[in-house]
């Protein structure tokens, strides 16, 4: 099937990047007008406060260590429920309609809605924040590893949502859009954990692809060249095969 | 020429929906687009708007190509999909503000435009209402006002009237004259009086081809088939079968006459005369001069509405 193809005139697109911006703040308004955002830092918090925080002084070490190790799972369930709706509902309600009519790139709606569920994952996150002041007063606590943690859990965040966004963009269904999304973070989490079952030489490709892997080199503390170039290059992807789907326009 | 469409086709798989469609909307003309369902009207529509690309042909609109220009031809269009789809978690004013924004209006203008849309679309009273909360035919204004809000010059309008109460309709339709005055206008409907009532010219499509072009009046002469004269007469005349029939029966064009009846003493009859002609006259002299009783007469020529079922039901059409 033949695409209108839409020419990429960059000067235009960075002209209309307010499309960018104004997709966004619709996004980013509807989950605080609605339960989800409440809903979703809620849960985060309170997964933190039960898993991690009650025993955060039994540990005795002035360390958030646990805390970054546990955060990705609940990433795993909590991204999926913000990303299913972004483009999966529009579908649904018909408004994708409008909205591919409108003058707008595909892709500046894909990275309106993407940085929107992204602002509200790192906006959930900011809370945890009490711990570090907690932990700095209490004891002497190593900066470098809570920065590259923050950073870490921040581009994995990003990756997730892309991740859940392409989700959305495959189906009509939110709830299809879900299941798709948590079995794609999940696969990516498990990646370098599974490494046994794997034949020896494809080990370094499995983990490479493993989102896991490349978090834990950054929560250390270490900022690799290739653990950016592998964020960077994951989301760019997904945003990308994003584009593609939602200009799929067939039903 | 405001919409020039050519040779458009588009499949659906294997399924053919429209079938190499071509026609030319002039500026400020509104066009009615009617067909049954499933004829290819919203396909059509949906290619105009650069939704969904054609199989074959082009479209142009206002001098921009829809696979060349298509960011140009989308802000030249105001467009108003089947079923209004709408987020119903937004009110009336966000609504309307991020539909001008992706317009790419700016706060200079924007204001001022979204207050001229409210109130010309009647919109005031409910503009910080949830949209979810809207009746149906306020929804339907909510349409009409995002499709409008950055005054294009080609206005799509699917269906702008299904779904709404009769007194809900005529609001629309006049919404739609007020504001669709000097823009160029595609709606659809498969509502006959609708057309009637709004549309310069109209374009008849079945089976993913158009079956007629032309004002509602032309369509009307071009397929007007017998005129039908129903007659009701009182005489005096013992045996109406020998002395009335053959008489009605006797007169110049006039093709068939049925019997349809007696009733308190009142005969009826429906007279079938050429295409074009009006017997009305020769009857009541004829009346007159036998000495009837005329009681009742009535001519009815066909209507939009027979010309469409013909259209859409028989063969197609050749043109």
């Amino acid at each position: 099937m033949t695409t209108p193809t839409i020419k990429l005139d960059v000067k235009a697109y960075l002209k209309n990047f307010s499309n960018v911006g104004t997709i966004f703040r619709k996004e980013l308004r509807s989950y605080f007008n609605s339960p989800v955002a409440y809903v979703v830092i809620i849960v985060f918090l309170a997964f933190i406060e039960w898993f991690y925080a009650s025993d955060m002084f039994k540990v005795n070490l002035a360390t958030m260590r646990d805390m970054f190790s546990l955060v990705p799972w609940i990433f795993v369930f909590v991204v999926p429920a913000i990303t299913m709706r972004l483009i999966a509902e529009e579908r649904k309600a018909g408004t994708i309609e409008l909205l591919t009519t409108r003058p707008v790139h595909d892709s500046e709606i894909v990275l309106g809605k993407f940085l929107a569920a992204w602002a509200l994952i790192c906006i959930s996150l900011l809370p945890t924040l009490v711990h570090y002041v907690t932990i700095a007063f209490l004891g002497d606590i190593d900066n470098g590893p809570v920065v590259g943690g923050y950073l870490g859990l921040m581009l994995m965040a990003g990756v997730f949502v892309a991740v859940g966004l392409f989700a959305s963009s495959l189906t009509e269904n939110q709830i299809v859009a879900m299941i798709i999304g948590l079995a794609m973070m999940f696969a990516l989490m498990i990646l370098d954990k599974i490494l046994i079952y794997v034949p020896e030489f494809m080990n370094t490709i499995v983990e490479f692809i493993g989102v896991d892997f490349h978090f834990s080199n950054i929560a250390r503390g270490v900022i690799d060249s290739r653990d950016v170039i592998y964020f960077a290059s994951v989301l760019g992807f997904m945003l990308y095969i994003s584009t593609i789907s939602l200009a799929r326009r067939k039903w | 020429m405001a919409i020039a469409v050519r040779n458009l086709t588009k499949y659906y798989g294997r399924e053919k929906a429209i079938d190499d469609i071509s026609f030319d909307v002039k500026s400020g003309e509104i066009l009615g687009f009617l067909g049954p369902n499933g004829a290819g009207k919203t396909t059509t529509m949906k290619i105009i708007t650069c939704y969904m690309p054609p199989s074959s042909g082009t479209v142009d609109v206002e001098g921009y190509d829809i696979f060349d220009h298509a960011l140009e031809v989308r802000k030249k269009i105001g467009y108003l999909p089947e079923l209004n789809p709408l987020y119903l978690d937004m009110n009336v004013i966000e609504y309307l503000d991020y539909s001008a924004r992706l317009h790419g209006m700016k706060n200079s203008g924007l204001k001022g435009r979204m207050r001229e849309m409210v109130d010309a679309c009647g919109l005031s009273d409910v503009r910080h209402k949830d949209i979810g909360e809207l009746s149906k035919g306020y929804r339907q204004r909510v349409g009409l006002a995002q499709a409008m809000i950055h005054d294009p010059d080609v206005l799509i309008l699917d269906e702008p009237t299904s779904g709404l109460d009769p007194n809900q309709i005529v609001e629309i339709r006049n919404l739609i004259k007020k504001l669709g005055r000097a823009k160029t206008v595609i709606l659809s409907t498969h509502i006959l009086s609708e057309v009637q009532a709004t549309c310069d010219r109209v374009i008849i499509i079945n089976e993913g081809k158009i079956v007629a072009d032309g004002t509602p009046e032309k369509l009307q002469q071009d397929f007007r088939g017998a005129e039908t004269i129903s007659l009701q007469l009182k005489t005096k005349a013992g045996n109406v079968m020998t002395d009335v029939f053959p008489k009605l029966k006797g007169l110049a064009q006039v093709e068939n006459v049925q019997y349809g009846g007696e009733e308190k003493e009142a005969h009826r009859f429906t007279v079938h005369t050429a295409k074009g002609s009006d017997l009305r006259e020769q009857l009541f002299r004829q009346a007159v001069a036998e000495g009837w009783v005329l009681l009742e007469m009535s001519r009815k020529s066909t209507s939009l509405e027979e010309v469409f079922h013909k259209l859409t039901t028989a063969e197609p059409v050749k043109q």
